[in-house]
């Protein structure tokens, strides 16, 4: 929450905030009033009105079945509206067009496929500022969840299934990214670093990733999914265009058809 | 001949070692200790073999209190570890032990000391504040007990022979599956939660059984204690939430042992239904642990505000209303699983919904208090500790339940902080309360004060050093379950601070255990003679203290609440129900082992299972089934004790 960088970092951040101070409204008083009638009322204090039998008020319990009634009513109607403007799913608007990083979590790194670059990476994450970044998750090992904390929430990743995530960095800056579900022996390695570069940069180390030796096809990525951890940032020359489609579907080949599992 | 169990399982590396040393030579100190005092017979006649429900009470919480040390420990050595593991640094834990201690901490203090102190308390309060000897099944109670005893002893045994799971204490799929954990650690888990979860469903079903049916005449629900409202809609959660978790695990166990594939990756099978599944029973087992202790507080408070409980009524809605609503807030654990807004949002408002009749009940306690005479013993310290803390952990959880606050929140250590907030102030600090409130009437004297207020504040000060800044680390993005993180993070001084408050809950503990042992060498001193050492209400404050083997010499006429009260008041002296009524000869149940041979044997059933020893579970299973066919030809179930 501290150190938002991003848009829905930032608002997800004022939602905390706010939904916290309206809590504490409520809370603090109630803990004052705690310690103020232990005070008060201790056995000790003869000045005190003591009324043994007093049991019931409707009036008073009304109350306060009515006063977290009422925050609850503020609460969920902050809860339906952000879960809607905030839904991972929705795509982010802008003037300039998304790009779509393809995620999946291996046995225990992350590999980032950017299609329309032809670039893929491992434990590194470039993204151009102020671009909403389109991102569609899957896994091809235990569920984890992609959370890059400075830019927003995260969202889970599963086999054979894929989840989105839409982010947008305010501007270039270096963030950490991480697993943020518990997946096997590797997974405090599962960090990576997340930088946010301006548009021509973003080209620039598009171009030059792109003229790296290694390339990444489904020979080269059954080699990578081996486990292995705290592994070095890595970059490919994306060969398969359509490898992130085949990790997915990798696991219906035992079932009828060839149903995509990719909702696009 | 031992499956696939060879000598590699006992050898683990010098730090399960040390465990495995302190079990092994624990066990036999014990044992020696018994035979030296010559107490074997008294052991088994008096204890392991009773159907009597203050005993098996008395049992839950011995072994409660024993899985709560180890769990403790557990939870000092991810302390360590996490204060130690930055940067160059590994820590003293390889990865893989790290994450069997943090499965075994979560695994054991959900199922093996939360669960069974609630039932520990349920047996000893219930049967005398509803005018009842016994519960509804004896006979059954005492199985629950053993069974649970059983899988406890499942889990300290991963720690002697092969080793425990790796997975987290849920086990989520496909990490659980053959695929990912080939070896025995979740065999263990899950035939440990199996046989445990098998005696806590019987033991639901036999509270419910007994509140319904086994009141004394005159005692409607709307005279109940609400200790025992409580306990009943605790009980029925248990009954409609814990056949859930038994199918699941059941389903995973298919997986892993026949190959089917229900949650498996690929071949169809799919992990977001064991998600959905093992929360629909774990939000539920929340409130199954929670509710008891809100009656906890409920009694607590009038007897020690010298007034009335206000909103009896308000205390009974509020408690059914949770206990409906805890079924309908599961998905707010899985925000992050990719369900639509709408379906976030519902689950989302559903769980604000359940904080209001907490916040009632919260309200009613300090209105109870309000004009009330109030005594500061032990209970209410813990209670005033418990209200703090609460509704900043309840404040954490409503935040939590607005899905895009969780966002950024879950799996965090602001999550591992806001459930230890509620667990330990709700459960905790209630089961404190209840055993410093309820100790004369099992024992027979009270406990000393001193030891006790020492306890409570290093837990109240260890408590915040030890999860302020896990509140923190998680708004800097701190997960949970890290073995190791790099230092440019700068969270090694807020980890070091958590140790520092985990210590101090650790000494909190030792005055604890000083506490237990001040007041048994004063307890002279210390005798409750009257029965009603504190003012009480309820009728198990009109029995003598400690409790007569048949409990209630005559069983009472109830004409209202707070039935003892209504009867001091019209003069009735202390211990009144101890006195013998038309009836000499009361009836109780007899002693049998069959309950402790059965628990055994699917004991040795599971363990075969684990360890893929294909001959020795179906013998067990079959000594199981004979030991149900002895129990249907005993004719002598019950003996007499003349008054």
């Amino acid at each position: 929450m501290f150190g938002a960088a991003g848009i829905i970092a930032r608002q997800e951040s004022t939602l905390i905030i706010e939904a916290l101070l309206l809590m504490l409204v409520v809370g603090i008083p109630v803990i004052a009033l705690a310690g103020y009638f232990a005070w008060r009322y201790r056995a000790g204090n003869k000045d005190a009105r003591y009324e043994p039998e007093w049991e019931h008020s409707a009036m008073d319990e009304l109350v306060w079945w009515a006063v977290p009634f009422e925050i609850v009513l503020i609460l969920g109607a902050l809860a339906w509206l952000s879960a809607h403007t905030l839904d991972p799913y929705r795509p982010l608007a802008s003037s300039a067009p998304p790009l779509t990083v393809e995620v999946v979590s291996l046995n225990w790194k992350w590999l980032f496929i950017y299609p329309a670059q032809g670039v893929a990476t491992v434990n590194y994450l470039a993204i151009p500022a102020a671009v909403p970044v389109s991102f569609r998750l899957t896994s091809d090992a235990p569920m984890n969840a992609l959370w890059i904390p400075a830019l927003g929430g995260q969202e889970m990743t599963m086999p054979g299934m894929v989840t989105q995530l839409h982010l947008m960095a305010d501007g270039p800056g270096e963030y950490t990214g991480l697993s943020s579900n518990f997946s096997g022996e590797g997974f405090a390695g599962m960090q990576f670093p997340v930088y946010s570069m301006t548009q021509e940069e973003f080209a620039q180390w598009v171009a030059q990733t792109k003229a790296a030796t290694s390339s990444l096809d489904w020979n080269s990525y059954e080699a990578l999914a081996q486990p292995s951890d705290n592994n070095p940032a890595a970059f490919y020359r994306l060969s398969d265009p359509n490898l992130y489609t085949e990790i997915v579907n990798q696991f219906m080949a035992s079932t009828s058809g060839g149903m995509m599992m990719d909702d696009n | 001949m031992f499956g696939t169990l060879t000598l590699s399982a006992f050898a683990q590396g010098p730090i399960v070692l040390g465990a495995q040393l302190f079990i092994v030579l624990g066990g036999l100190c014990i044992a020696g200790l018994v035979t030296y005092l010559g107490r074997w017979r008294w052991l088994w006649d008096e204890w392991l073999t009773s159907l009597d429900a203050k005993k098996i009470g008395v049992m839950y919480m011995i072994v409660g209190v024993v899985m709560f040390v180890r769990g403790g420990i557990d939870a000092l050595m991810m302390r360590l570890q996490q204060a130690l593991s930055v940067g160059a640094s590994q820590g003293y834990l390889t990865p893989e032990h790290f994450q069997q201690v943090f499965t075994g901490h979560g695994t054991i203090m959900i199922f093996f000391v939360a669960m069974p102190v609630v039932f520990g308390l349920l047996n000893l309060v219930v049967p005398p504040q509803i005018g009842a000897r016994d519960l509804a099944f004896p006979f059954l109670n005492a199985l629950s007990f053993w069974l649970f005893a059983g899988g406890a002893a499942l889990v300290m045994l991963s720690l002697v022979v092969g080793q425990f799971a790796t997975t987290g204490w849920l086990a989520y799929p496909p990490l659980s599956e053959l695929q990912y954990s080939p070896g025995v650690g979740v065999d263990y888990w899950m035939w440990a939660l199996q046989i445990s979860g098998a005696g806590s469903l019987i033991a639901g079903i036999n509270f419910v059984t007994t509140i319904l049916t086994k009141r004394a005449p005159g005692m409607t629900l709307m005279r109940m204690p609400i200790f025992v409202w409580t306990a009943l809609g605790s009980m029925l959660l248990v009954i409609f939430a814990f056949p859930v978790l038994t199918a699941t695990l059941a389903m995973l166990g298919l997986d892993r042992y026949l190959g089917f594939h229900f949650f498996t990756t690929g071949g169809g099978g799919n992990m977001m239904m064991y998600v959905n599944l093992i929360w629909t029973w774990g939000h539920p087992e929340v409130y199954i642990l929670a509710l008891p202790f809100f009656g906890v507080f409920s009694e607590v408070v009038p007897v020690f505000s010298q007034k009335r409980l206000f909103g009896y009524t308000s205390m009974v809605v509020a408690t059914m209303t949770i206990v409906f609503f805890s079924f309908v807030v599961w998905l707010h654990h899985f925000f992050t699983m990719g369900a639509g807004a709408d379906v976030n949002a519902f689950f989302g408002i559903m769980t604000m919904v359940i904080a209001i009749p907490t916040g009632v009940k919260i309200f009613n306690w300090l209105f109870t208090m309000f004009r009330g005479r109030i005594i500061f013993a032990l209970p209410m310290l813990w209670f005033l500790g418990f209200v703090a803390l609460f509704t900043l952990g309840g404040i954490a959880g409503v935040l939590m339940a607005i899905p895009p606050a969780d966002f950024e929140l879950h799996n965090s250590l602001f999550l591992v902080a806001h459930f230890h907030t509620m667990i330990v102030s709700g459960v905790l600090f209630g089961l404190f309360a209840a055993i410093s409130y309820w100790f004369p009437k099992v024992f027979g004297f009270k406990l000393e004060e001193r030891w006790g207020v020492r306890a409570f504040w290093l837990w109240v000060v260890g408590f915040i050093l030890a999860f302020g800044p896990l509140y923190l680390l998680g708004f800097l993005g701190a997960t949970r379950r890290l073995d190791h993180y790099p230092a440019g993070l700068g969270w090694q001084p807020l980890f070091i601070i958590a140790g520092v408050g985990a210590v101090l809950i650790a000494l909190g503990v030792g005055c604890q255990g000083a506490q237990i042992v001040a007041s048994i060498r004063r307890r002279v001193q210390l005798r409750d003679a009257t029965g009603d050492p504190w003012g009480g209400r309820t009728l198990e404050w009109a029995l003598p203290s400690p409790l007569p083997e048949h409990t209630f010499g005559h069983i009472p006429q109830v004409e209202s609440r707070d039935a003892w009260w209504a009867m001091k008041k019209e003069g009735h002296a202390p211990g009144v129900l101890g006195v013998p009524g038309t009836d000499r000869i009361i009836r109780v149940p007899a002693n049998t082992p069959l309950p402790l041979y059965m628990a055994g044997a699917l004991f040795l059933a599971c363990f075969a299972l684990v360890w893929h020893i294909w001959w020795l579970w179906p013998l067990s299973l079959s000594g199981f089934l004979g030991c149900i066919i002895a129990r249907s030809f005993a004719h002598e179930t019950e003996r007499p004790v003349t008054l």
